[in-house]
């Protein structure tokens, strides 16, 4: 399946665009998002496995199931205040 | 408690106004945390901040972080304003004002809302030191800013 997903603050700075797509496993979870970011765009290597992920705008763990259509967003840790 | 007030806003925030919101003849207390730009960190010079949100999933995080605030304590009214863009030294970049019958409950709510909004509400800032470079701050990373110094335009 086709994910689309939206970067922000240096993540985005590094992959160099925003949102991304990529492609994932038809079962595919939140931990096999990350290994096809980092594969797709090695530049996020620095941030590697600092960068959270939300689904549907709220945090979710690695072995959260994936489906497309749903809103997902990868991002470093915060730091507003 | 009625339901908060919550913003994202490019423009400056309204403090005051933020604060009258808030404030009821069943609250005793009414506190006000605005954080600020500051010049310095660790030494270093900041001309100013950038601050960018995932805007959707922010306003989600900071109403969840305002009821979760009411449950926790007899709160009055909570509202909770963060600014984005770019902002000078000084400029207010966040506020949080808590009303409570009693000031206990609203120095605790005011203290764990700041801490928790820093820690998950998705809003990064962009340091812009007086070098010239520009530098996200994502705390626990390692080497945060050498591999992207930007110059500034």
């Amino acid at each position: 399946m086709k994910l689309s997903v939206q970067l922000f603050a240096r993540a985005r700075d590094l992959a160099g665009t925003s949102p991304v797509e990529v492609e994932l496993p038809d079962e595919g979870d939140v931990a096999s998002l990350r290994r096809a970011l980092a594969l797709k765009f090695p530049s996020l290597a620095p941030l590697g496995p600092h960068l959270l992920v939300a689904v549907g705008q709220d945090y979710a763990g690695d072995q959260q199931r994936l489906s497309p259509g749903l809103e997902i967003a990868c991002f470093p840790p915060v730091s507003g205040g | 408690m009625p339901a908060p007030y919550i913003e994202l806003t490019h423009h400056p925030i309204d403090y005051p106004t933020l604060t009258e919101r808030v404030r009821s003849p069943q609250a005793g207390a009414v506190l006000l945390f605005l954080g600020t730009v500051r010049e310095f960190t660790s030494g270093r010079q900041t001309l100013r901040l950038g601050y960018e949100a995932y805007p959707q999933m922010a306003l989600s995080k900071m109403r969840e972080l305002a009821e979760q605030a009411a449950q926790r304590w007899p709160l009055t009214e909570v509202a909770i304003v963060h600014r984005l863009g770019l902002l000078e030294l000084g400029e207010i970049s966040v506020a949080i004002a808590v009303s409570a019958p009693h000031r206990d409950q609203g120095f605790e709510a005011g203290r764990w809302l700041i801490d928790t909004l820093k820690e998950v509400v998705p809003v990064w800032k962009q340091e812009n030191w007086s070098d010239g470079t520009q530098e996200w701050v994502h705390p626990g990373t390692s080497g945060n800013g050498a591999a992207l110094l930007v110059p500034d335009p």
